[in-house]
């Protein structure tokens, strides 16, 4: 029996069908849990990730509440821009239309790119955090020395969860000039 | 087919091996190699931290080193050592002659001393080797890591191949080269514990080998999926890692116990307590291990439901845990035991995993777990789940199987002095990491507060104890080999139950070509 041809066909086809097992969870990793991942933090607010440009709807503004807007802003690594907000604490109600710049400056003597990445604590609350202008869509260019204000606009949303007060709002900039230049 | 042939000489038969137990004995004698490099890195570490303060080797180093080692040690010595058990004892177990697929056997082997060839030669290279710890965390391993870590991810992918391929081929043996009459419910705990395994693998290399790919794509390619400047995230890394490094664990810790479901009932005289029971627990505890990754995550920042979620999962893994531990003990209860040198690694490893497994339930705890994260703690937890559970029931393996192997004898009172010396030396080295872990004592690093010296020093001896042990027991294996006193029972012991012990001893060349007829 052991070298019927059967036996080696029964062989073959579980062999075939573990290949297929294993080029489906490779395949898995980037289908799956990469975008999966992205979804459900997206969706569920997880992490502090906020989305991208929000369509403002008219809706009433909530005087019953003061949400407290906290801005942070700090440099990954070694970038050595000068970065942080113009206004440190900010109040809206929600629904209110809420703007702030944030002061930047190129002290390099090269021009760079940079790159703002946002985060909400408590990450709840990044669900109900919706920008309608910000710096972060966009990279930032700045010439060698040179400054800029860049703006931001948000409007917390009305369903805020009655029990969170406090919002902060953190900036992380990244030097991505070599990634810039790498991708022209 | 000729029949009969004996094996080819000289080199040549190491080169195109494609006999299951020629192959098996490359990967023993492969792992064992790279366990003594893994251990000497371990030295370095422990004689570092003999004493506070910066003495032996600079942090880089010491970085390359604690890296280096848990490399080595999972991928080099613990996992190819069990896929070198897997390939002596299942076909003798299941009645077959030999593996579905010899020759791709022969590759999976042969893939192994590149892979990690190209991993130790980065040790030798400009900004030295990968230093980023063994669960390589982005951005640790992408933004920062050394030029090197392109060595690394090539060799994380031929080993990962490797594992494949091996896996495959456990799975198309036990699933198509049983004897007749051999049902699966019929089969050694080793079959059932290694089949399982082999699915293990064969789902979570590849999730592996799509991380390192990940990697290498961010590293060269411009890709951002854990680059937070590109609108990645770091954290992405981690569940993908740990999507497969919690599988891992359970790929290195269930052939052992496959092993010591063998020797125990063969030292106490008894059939194993509740097979059904294992061979379900064992299905438990491989599913379970798909749905608790990130209990080694508890301080990303999860939501409060994740959490509580991965904790209760993660608890769930202890019943049947626990399942196993007590068929084990109850298979012992009123036996006529003996204790040669297996069944005491054995007892060994039953006493000292439990203790793992409650130090594991202890870090499953997730607000507790934020204190002992990235501790001693943990770095003692894994440990005695690892060392006393996956090094111990190999050790227990060699000495049970190796006089069928090769019809010597190993010498008996050698076997118990390496018995009690591992164990004590383990244990002096271990136990005081959950004392210096409780006390805030972090893993990794070169250097340490100065209340943490005693039991430093503590650890350190207990470490070259139990790094002399296998001195030991590598010369008695030799010595068994070369000129251990004669055996020819096929039984070899008086009580071992199983297919492997009624073929002559030595095992001969070529075994089972008529299958066996089990009833
Ligand atoms: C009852 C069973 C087990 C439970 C509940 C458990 C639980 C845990 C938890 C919660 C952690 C994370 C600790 C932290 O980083 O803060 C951990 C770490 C670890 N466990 Fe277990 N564990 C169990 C069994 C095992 C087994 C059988 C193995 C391997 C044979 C193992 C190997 C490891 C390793 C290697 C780590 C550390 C990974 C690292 O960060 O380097 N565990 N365990
Ligand atoms: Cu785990």
């Amino acid at each position: 029996m052991a070298d019927s041809a059967q036996h080696r066909n029964s062989i073959r086809s579980t062999v075939s069908r573990l290949l297929l097992v294993v080029a489906c969870m490779f395949a898995f990793v980037f289908v799956v849990m990469v975008p999966l991942y992205n979804v459900l933090c997206d969706a569920l607010g997880i992490n502090g990730k906020t989305g991208g440009r929000y369509e403002a709807v008219s809706a009433e503004v909530d005087t019953s509440r003061t949400i407290k807007i906290q801005f942070v802003a700090r440099n990954n690594d070694d970038m050595p821009w000068q970065f942080g907000p113009t206004d440190k604490v900010i109040r809206v109600h929600p629904g209110e239309l809420g703007s702030t710049t944030f002061f930047a400056k190129n002290p390099a003597l090269q021009d760079m790119v940079a790159q703002a990445i946002p985060s909400i604590v408590p990450a709840r609350a990044a669900a109900y955090f919706n920008k309608t202008e910000c710096f972060c869509f966009n990279q930032q260019p700045l010439k060698a020395g040179e400054e800029a204000d860049l703006p931001l606009q948000f409007i917390v949303d009305q369903a805020l969860p009655e029990d969170i007060q406090t919002i902060t709002l953190s900036y992380t900039l990244f030097d991505v000039t070599d990634r810039v230049a790498s991708a022209n | 087919m000729s029949e009969h042939h004996g094996p080819a000489k000289g080199i040549k038969r190491w080169i195109f091996a494609t006999n299951h137990k020629d192959i098996g004995t490359l990967y023993l004698w492969f792992s064992f190699a790279m366990f003594i490099i893994g251990g000497a890195f371990a030295m370095i570490i422990r004689a570092e931290l003999f004493q506070p303060g910066l003495q032996m080797i600079s942090p880089e180093f010491f970085n390359q080193m604690t890296t280096m080692h848990g490399l080595v040690m999972v991928f080099g010595a613990i996992m190819p050592s069990f896929v070198g058990l897997a390939n002596w004892l299942i076909p003798m177990m299941i009645g077959a002659p030999d593996m579905a697929l010899p020759r791709m056997n022969n590759l999976s082997f042969w893939l192994l001393p590149f892979a990690f060839t190209v991993l130790l030669s980065s040790l030798f290279m400009e900004g030295g080797a990968p230093n980023f710890g063994w669960t390589f965390y982005a951005p640790l391993s992408t933004t920062y890591a050394p030029p090197s870590v392109t060595f690394f991810i090539f060799g994380v992918h031929l080993m990962g191949a490797s594992s494949i391929m091996g896996s495959i081929n456990i799975i198309a043996t036990v699933m198509n080269m049983r004897a007749p009459g051999m049902t699966y419910m019929k089969m050694p705990l080793f079959v059932w514990t290694w089949l399982i395994t082999a699915f293990l693998l064969v789902a979570v290399m590849p999730v592996l080998a799509g991380a390192v790919t990940m990697m290498l794509m961010d590293i060269h390619f411009g890709t951002s999926f854990f680059n937070a400047a590109g609108g990645g995230d770091p954290v992405l890394f981690q569940h993908v890692f740990w999507f497969f490094g919690h599988p891992e664990v359970y790929i290195i810790i269930l052939p052992a116990f496959g092993v010591v479901s063998q020797i125990i009932p063969a030292f106490s005289r008894k059939p194993l307590f509740g097979y059904d029971s294992m061979v379900y627990a064992t299905a438990s505890i491989a599913f379970l291990s798909f749905i608790v990754w990130a209990h080694h995550m508890y301080t990303v920042g999860m939501p409060i439901a994740g959490e509580l979620f991965f904790m209760y999962a993660t608890m769930l893994i202890a019943v049947p845990t626990g399942v196993k531990v007590f068929n084990w003990i109850t298979t012992m209860f009123k036996g006529s035991i003996t204790f040669e040198t297996p069944m005491l690694f054995s007892i060994g490893f039953v006493f000292l995993f439990t203790i793992g497994g409650f130090t594991g339930l202890m870090l499953a705890i997730a607000p507790a777990d934020v204190q002992y994260h990235d501790s001693y703690f943990v770095v003692a937890h894994f440990h005695y789940v690892m060392v006393a559970g996956a090094v111990f029931s190999m050790s227990a393996a060699i000495y049970y199987w190796l006089p069928k192997w090769c019809g010597r004898m190993y010498d008996e009172t050698m076997g118990k002095v390496h018995f009690w010396i591992a164990f004590i030396g383990f244990n002096i080295a271990f136990f005081p990491q959950h004392f210096v872990g409780l006390a805030g004592m972090p893993r990794r690093i070169p250097d340490y507060a100065l209340q943490f010296t005693d039991f430093n020093m503590m650890s350190s001896i207990g470490a070259f104890i139990y790094g002399a042990a296998q001195i030991l027991f590598l010369f008695n294996v030799i010595r068994t080999i070369v000129a251990g006193k004669k055996v020819d029972d096929p039984q070899v012991w008086e009580g071992a139950q199983g297919l492997e012990w009624t073929i002559p001893t030595p095992a001969p060349y070529h075994t089972f070509t008529t299958p066996p007829q089990v009833k």
